[in-house]
């Protein structure tokens, strides 16, 4: 067993989440998201500058001699914790997570820095669906040329780069050599399209085995992380319904003083104290799992760190703590915007109120990444409780 | 004693050094010498170290209590069994500390903190619940004396102790909150009579206690006279802290024992049960990891309220997990071991059968503050929402319907 893991914030993660949270209220509060879901540009490319750029957040998890912040996914966790609360139409959690998770075990110096100063944006192209470990790609490679299809891709459209799974290994594509179809998504804060590639030329950056570990590592630090997102989309659900509650009078009095309503919000809040805790959890495992490695690349070869990833298993731990991260953090989010609509009563049914922009993106971010119902079938097999 | 440099862990250890220099632990076992052995330790401030010199302490950093134990322990000394006398160490003394006169001060917690002396809870009446201010037990001035007469229920160790803290009502004609008075109650004087109070298991952990006449010198009471709710909120207060206990491991608590049967019996296993399990598990894994987050918030000087999301999930948790296990039983779960009355038995909890478990576990919603309760204490002192309109407030206690 591992060491315990400490599950608070500390002062530098409490400073950023206050300047992110600050920036993104007056540059993405919901009314421009709500407008932005209808335009064409689903996509915030100004506000990703200054995340990516201004703020240096997407190579937080990156090693500084990479051009990273040297950071640790605990902080990205916090980001994406304040991304979430603002539903923020950002490609954070494709490039600065899942796909940085993929570069850093490939090894990938050049692409990093790119992705790490904000320079460039990259994208897993697999079903944002897909699960850790059931990756059935879709791409075949013939030579240097990949041809095939992959539907509901996300944080693809804004994407400079494609990371593309075959068979026996991954490649990187300029996304200027792909077609990008948009599609009407669930969540069009997160807008997914299908990628097509016709004799696209691509770059092998891993083959056989590692190819493999490199996407089940990506998914399964995107699903560790992908939590924290989704417990900033509770709290907001549960404190705007709180703040409307005080307010709104029905009866006479105010509608938070009814104790049927109160008892629901008790659970609630006790359900998302629940799920922030899970979620540190899960982020610090995937921070550990990233220390490891770093550990042997230092042992090995000084500054060599993102060679040595390769070599590090699959961190069993981390893989429990995401799914389970996923597990529990998914439906706490999913109640959390279905009470947010029902408690808001008439308003949380229109458009012009957010709640639906929170409900999808919870309900959307369920299904990501594997299911709560699938992630419980692979912890099942992680912690032998065999099924029947 | 005094301490002039800061108290450290350096120096708590140095003087628990000192101590035991001079007090050896291993010559303490058991009977008179653990006792002188346990009031040096009092004396010597080293027993609670965040209570004031002269009172077991030193007025130190409470964070630094492990240090000293750990200390104590590692030399073999011998504790003072705090698990004997929870009420007493965990709600009687601190309210003893905040509002007892120096007197009642220096006459308890000696006694109390080496277990001499053990200490029960008279709060609960069968009148009075969730609404403990209701309460109804009669306190009538009689010269320097008082004169008590009612009922109080629920009442763990009063066939055991020695002392009790107790609430009651002074005036019935002020509102509920006004006329209350708190006592320390002498559970040997003339008039108390503790009865078994049998439980869904059918077994005895708790008592009701029937005081008729029972005379208390007014040196007794804690607190002003009318003061009694506020001094019983400072107690209730600190039942909320002692809720958490100690880190307990992945599958250590009774998801260990369901995983355990499915792994060890495949004959209870069938498809829908699978997820059953595995959603107890993921419940149960984030419940703990919560208590976890918790303590660390606790060690880091953070009084937050998750501790309140502890207690409401963990009561819903044993409850929801030896029903699944019971059902997976099947025709086994329809033998019980028996329904003998007893005091309750000296085996683990997890080591019982899953019956047993299914209804002792019923009552973690109820002891302690209800799950309803709790419910309205997060939604207004956490969330900020209004509290239901009341009619009990400002009307005298004695006109309320009942």
């Amino acid at each position: 067993m591992t060491a315990a893991a400490d599950l608070l914030y500390d002062e530098t993660d409490e400073e950023l989440r206050g300047n992110l949270r600050g920036m993104l209220s007056e540059r993405s509060p919901w009314s421009k998201v709500l407008a932005r879901v209808e335009s064409p540009e689903t996509c915030d490319s100004k506000l990703w500058a200054v995340l990516a750029g201004e703020m240096g957040l997407a190579g937080l998890a990156v090693p500084e001699e990479l051009g990273g912040a040297g950071a640790t996914w605990r902080q990205v966790a916090v980001v994406l914790e304040e991304l979430g609360r603002a539903v923020a139409p950002v490609p954070y959690l494709g490039s600065a997570v899942i796909a940085t998770r993929a570069l850093l075990h490939c090894g990938e110096r050049d692409l990093l820095a790119e992705l790490a100063s904000g320079r460039q944006c990259a994208a897993l192209a697999v079903p944002f669906s897909a699960m850790a470990g059931t990756v059935t790609p879709s791409v075949s490679a013939d030579g240097d040329a990949l041809t095939g299809t992959v539907t509901s891709v996300a944080d693809a459209l804004i994407a400079d780069v494609l990371l593309v799974p075959t068979a026996d290994a991954l490649y990187a594509v300029s996304a200027a050599d792909a077609t990008r179809t948009s599609v009407v998504s669930l969540d069009m804060t997160r807008q997914l399209c299908d990628v097509a590639f016709d004799g696209a030329r691509a770059r092998r950056i891993a083959s056989g085995p590692a190819a493999v570990s490199a996407v089940t590592a990506a998914l399964t630090t995107g699903a560790a992380l992908l939590a924290s997102e989704q417990v900033g989309v509770a709290q907001w659900c549960l404190d705007t319904t709180v703040e409307y509650l005080k307010t709104r009078y029905q009866f006479g009095r105010q509608v938070g003083s009814f104790q049927a309503l109160k008892h629901r919000l008790a659970d609630l809040w006790t359900r998302i104290t629940q799920a922030r805790a899970v979620a540190r959890y899960a982020a610090a495992r995937a921070a550990d799992a990233a220390a490891r490695a770093a550990d042997a690349a230092d042992a090995a070869v000084p500054g060599a760190s993102v060679d040595a990833e390769r070599s590090v298993d699959a961190q069993p731990e981390e893989a429990i703590a995401a799914a389970l991260a996923q597990a529990y953090c998914s439906d706490a989010a999913v109640l959390a915007a279905e009470e947010c609509v029902q408690l808001h009563g008439g308003i949380g049914f229109t458009w012009e109120h957010p709640a639906h922009l929170y409900l999808k993106r919870a309900k959307s971010s369920a299904i990501a990444l594997g299911t709560p119902d699938r992630q419980r079938a692979a912890l099942a097999r992680m912690v032998d409780v065999p099924a029947a | 004693m005094t301490v002039a440099e800061p108290i450290t862990a350096a120096v708590l250890q140095k003087l628990v050094a000192e101590f035991l220099a001079a007090h050896d632990p291993r010559a303490a076992a058991d009977g008179g010498a653990r006792l002188d052995f346990l009031r040096a330790r009092f004396d010597a401030g080293l027993a609670w170290i965040h209570y004031p010199p002269g009172l077991g302490g030193l007025g130190a950093p409470r964070a630094l209590q492990p240090v000293v134990d750990a200390e104590f322990a590692a030399a073999g000394a011998p504790d003072n069994r705090p698990g004997w006398n929870a009420i007493g160490l965990g709600m009687a003394a601190p309210t003893i500390l905040r509002h007892g006169t120096d007197e009642q001060k220096h006459r308890f917690l000696r006694p109390l903190w080496t277990g001499e002396e053990i200490w029960c809870q008279l709060f609960s009446e069968p009148g009075a619940g969730s609404d403990l201010a209701g309460l109804g037990t009669r306190a009538v001035r009689d010269g320097d004396d008082w004169i008590i007469n009612g009922q109080k229920v629920w009442t763990s160790l009063a066939h055991i102790a020695r002392w009790a803290i107790l609430v009651t009502r002074h005036d019935p004609n002020l509102p509920k909150h006004e006329g209350m008075t708190y006592f320390i109650l002498d559970m040997h004087a003339p008039g108390v009579e503790v009865r078994p109070l049998r439980q869904i298991t059918g077994e005895s952990e708790f008592n009701e206690v029937f005081l008729t006449d029972v005379r208390l010198p007014d040196s007794l009471r804690l607190g002003a006279v009318g003061e009694g709710w506020t001094v019983a909120r400072s107690t209730l207060m600190n039942e909320r802290v002692s809720i958490g206990g100690g880190a307990i491991p992945r599958e250590g608590g009774a998801i260990g024992v369901l995983a355990n049967l499915w792994r060890d019996r495949p004959d209870v296993r069938t498809p829908g049960r699978h997820d059953d399990v595995m959603r107890a598990w993921v419940d149960a894994e984030a419940a703990r990891l919560t208590a976890t987050r918790f303590r660390q918030q606790l060690a880091a000087g953070e009084v937050g309220p998750d501790g309140s999301a502890v207690k409401l999930t963990f009561a819903t948790l044993m409850q929801r997990i030896a029903g699944l296990e019971l059902e997976m039983r099947g025709e086994e779960s329809l033998r019980h071991e028996d329904w003998d009355l007893g005091r309750g038995r000296d085996v683990p909890f997890l080591n019982r059968i899953a019956g047993y478990r299914y209804l002792r576990s019923k009552g973690n919603s109820i002891e302690g503050g209800t799950s309803e309760i709790l419910r309205n204490i997060i939604s207004e002192r956490v969330l900020g929402l209004p509290s239901e309109p009341r009619s009990d407030k400002d009307i005298p206690w004695k006109d309320l319907p009942r």
